[in-house]
């Protein structure tokens, strides 16, 4: 417990926050950030369009069910290794940004194809009867019914992708893993407690923020608008996949 | 805008034979009614008018015109189309909702608005409920947007799938007086789908009694329905055989009434005319006339 | 290949530590969460607090939480200990909501004539609610089951031993062969777990067993029992 408080003070202490022979937790903080934006783009880049795509028509829900649960016994660190030694990349940012991303897709692509494909099929049908292309029914009825579960996806990508990218430190790049990694090499406890002290606040910053972001993107009329479905939709809050994260990275 | 369907059949992907070689004429400015129990390929034959369902064989003709020509999309914005859910967007306003397929079209925001207020009055529902979302409202609230967002491209063509079929039996009614009424001064082409006789013979001019498979078992006036049934399955599925559409007349508890008795006993309604004197309609008279407070009136002049 | 063989007995071993630090949280898991879920399904309050609880402890970073671990309990800092812990803990923070999920599923009118059948709320949770939860609680099991042996890899990072090791050694040594060799053998501890798990589930559950899918609806079940399978 005192070496607890310990890293808290060294959060706390300025002059731990500045660059000096290594980067400081500012950068790493930075690094931590980037390498996660980075890594999330490409994820949803990938991840959302085929998501939409499965919901949509309702083909090819079982090759991405075996996927993503396939995808989530594939040991990060091993993908991690792999693609640091196997791949000369170029730009070299790329090398953490690949086995994140892989990471981040299986829980974006379920909740989009999930969220897709739990809106209301007669809604949709109404939507196509009155005149609406396909495009239209994508864009204007199942997405933005969709959302919340889509959201949900991403937050789960987004939570264990920050959480994950601390082992980018592992192969030379700088995040917070920089702090924590030092402890079981060099006996530095404290930088360690005050490194894994801080990914966690930040993991619980953002799951706070995309826990509102969530809320917000239920459109009204099935949330907060509508008196009759209000339960309903809390419901569905409360037990979809969306709330959890849906896989965990590693 | 008169509707053709010729030698029409539709079989689904897994095998399903929903409608076969099936052949009607749906006159324009009237109201048809398809009428059948369940699963006989009501909503399969008004599906393919605004092809949400493309028949496996025959063709379709919307004023000689074969719709197989005609792009869906532009096809389904000149068709309203009502369904029994009301089928509207849960997370659009009821202005919204009713806007939708003129916002489609191009029809500038601000009007698209103005004239869905102008729907609402139309079709009995007060403007104050135009800022609501489709959950905060009543299943019979739901349906008159429905009927309104059906309305709201003024399609020449209306196409109804048990419209009223999820609302209790006194909302119904005031939702078939309301369509009455409507239709009345519209004038449209309604095909209208039930499984209800009594509401095939109230609204329909021209009445279609459906057998699984689409099979045609009579078309009529609903008069001509009533008078001869073609076949035992029709006077089975309008009640005839049991009695039901034989009324006799019994004076009723105050001298000025007449009751009517079907063949059970039931007591399916009362005549009010002064002194109980029963006045035959003369032929051509309206149909639509309710002078008696029955649905299954029409027996009355049969 | 070569060095495959030639180090079969040291997989081996590793192999079976690697099942020795995964076994104990899945099993943890499931027998802390299921009375949790339970309480969770019969009470929102309870519900609330648990999933809660359950999602802030799976946000903080494995490599965090394993470090951690020691300095809050006070093992040493190269205990296997802390990695069961911290597996356990995620283990629990997935399937209280899993389990949660599989009691609420089961409908009230079973469980309401249940009770007018005279079973006492003891026999009613063993006869009635547990085997018709038992479903989604194997789903859940199944995924606890594949996210732990490959969290487990995460050990090596903080001098616990595991298949992890192959990956932190391999990339000492600039050792392609190695990483993927120990890639392979998690996926494949990971499937193995999953077909146990899959078959004990076919003993205990025959009922549950599909006979054969329908034709695949758009409509909101089919969709939940689709976030089931990923949740
Ligand atoms: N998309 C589809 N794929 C396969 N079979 C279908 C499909 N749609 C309808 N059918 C089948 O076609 C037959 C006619 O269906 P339809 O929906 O037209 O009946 P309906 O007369 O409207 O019935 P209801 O009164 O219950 O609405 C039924 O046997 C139905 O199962
Ligand atoms: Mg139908």
């Amino acid at each position: 417990m005192i070496l607890l408080l310990q890293g808290v003070a060294w959060l706390l202490d300025p002059a731990n926050w500045a660059d000096s022979a290594t980067p400081g937790l500012l950068s790493q903080l930075l690094g931590q950030l980037g390498i996660t934006l980075a890594s999330i783009v490409v994820a949803v880049v990938v991840a959302v369009p085929l998501g939409v795509l499965i919901g949509h028509t309702g083909r090819g829900r079982l090759v991405a069910i075996v996927a993503s649960n396939a995808a989530r016994a594939l040991p990060t660190l091993g993908l991690f290794s792999v693609v640091v030694i196997a791949l000369t990349l170029d730009p070299q940012w790329l090398a953490p940004v690949i086995p994140l991303a892989l990471l981040g897709i299986p829980p974006l692509l379920a909740g989009t194809y999930a969220g897709i494909e739990a809106v209301d099929g007669q809604v949709v049908d109404a939507a196509r009867a009155m005149g609406m292309t396909e495009w239209q029914v994508l864009l204007r009825v199942e997405i933005p019914l969709g959302a919340p579960l889509i959201v949900g996806g991403l937050r789960a990508a987004v939570l264990q992708t920050v959480a994950t990218a601390t082992l980018a430190s592992f192969y030379g790049f700088t995040t917070i893993g920089n702090s924590i990694l030092l402890g079981p090499d060099s006996n530095q406890y404290i930088p360690m407690i005050g490194g894994s002290l801080l990914v966690t606040v930040l993991a619980l910053a953002i799951d706070g923020l995309f826990a509102l972001l969530q809320r917000s993107s239920a459109p009204r009329g099935v949330s907060r608008g509508a008196r009759r479905t209000t339960n309903a939709a809390r419901g569905r809050f409360i037990t979809s996949p969306a709330g959890t994260p849906i896989s965990r990275g590693n | 805008m008169a509707i053709e369907f010729r030698h029409v059949s539709k079989t689904f992907p897994d095998g399903t034979t929903a409608v076969e070689d099936f052949s009607l004429s749906i006159p324009s400015h009237e109201t048809t009614v398809l009428v059948g129990s369940s699963g006989c390929g009501k909503t399969t034959l008004l599906r393919m008018i605004n092809r949400m369902v493309d028949p496996s064989s025959g063709s379709i003709l919307i004023d000689g015109e074969d719709i197989s020509g005609i792009p869906p999309v532009g096809l389904r914005r000149r068709i309203g189309y009502v369904m029994q859910n009301s089928g509207l967007l849960p997370h659009r306003t009821v202005a919204d909702n009713v806007a939708t397929v003129p916002m489609l079209t191009g029809v500038p925001k601000r009007k698209a608005r103005e004239d869905a207020l102008a729907l609402l009055d139309r079709v009995g529902l007060d403007r104050g409920l135009a800022k609501r979302y489709p959950a905060q409202l009543s299943g019979g609230q739901q349906q008159r947007v429905g009927v309104a967002r059906g309305l709201a491209v003024d399609p020449n063509i209306l196409l109804m799938d048990e419209p009223f079929g999820a609302v209790d039996p006194i909302v119904r009614d005031e939702l078939q007086q309301e369509l009455l009424r409507l239709q009345g001064s519209l004038g449209k082409t309604v095909v209208f789908v039930t499984h209800d006789i009594d509401e095939a013979f109230l609204l329909g001019n021209q009445v279609v009694i459906l057998q699984r498979g689409g099979r045609v078992a009579q078309v009529g006036s609903p008069k001509e329905i009533l008078a001869n049934p073609a076949n035992d399955f029709v006077a089975d599925f309008i009640g005839a055989k049991r009695g039901k559409r034989r009324l006799t007349a019994e004076a009723g508890a105050s001298g000025d009434e007449v009751l009517l008795v079907d063949a059970a006993g039931y007591a399916a309604g009362v005549i009010t005319a002064p002194g109980g004197r029963l006045e035959l309609a003369t032929a051509g008279s309206s149909p639509k006339s309710r002078s008696v407070s029955n649905k299954t009136d029409q027996a009355g002049d049969a | 290949m070569d060095w495959v063989w030639s180090h079969a007995g040291d997989l081996w071993s590793l192999v079976l530590t690697h099942v020795g630090l995964s076994v104990p949280p899945i099993v943890l898991g499931f027998v802390i969460s299921v009375p949790l879920g339970y309480w969770a399904s019969r009470s929102a309050a309870a519900r609330a607090v648990l999933l809660t609880l359950g999602n802030v402890l799976y946000t903080i970073p494995s490599l965090a939480f394993i470090l951690l671990v020691p300095v809050v309990l006070g093992f040493a800092l190269l205990d296997a200990k802390n990695v069961l812990v911290a597996l356990t803990v995620y283990a629990i923070a997935i399937m209280v909501r899993s389990a949660a999920d599989a009691f609420a599923s089961v409908s009230a009118s079973v469980r309401e004539s249940a009770v007018a059948q005279g079973f006492s709320p003891a026999q009613r949770f063993l006869r009635v609610e547990l085997p018709l939860a038992g479903p989604v609680l194997l789903a859940g099991v199944r995924v606890v089951s594949v996210s732990t042996v490959s969290l487990a890899t995460i050990g090596s990072l903080a001098g616990i031993d595991s298949l992890g090791n192959l990956f932190t050694d391999g990339f000492q040594r600039d050792f392609a062969v190695e990483i993927i060799t120990g890639i392979v053998l998690v996926l494949a501890l990971a499937a193995v777990f999953d077909v146990v798990l899959s078959l004990v589930g076919r003993l205990l559950l025959p009922w549950s067993r599909r006979t054969g899918r329908g034709r695949v609806r758009r409509s909101a079940p089919a969709a939940a029992s689709v976030s089931e399978q990923v949740a």
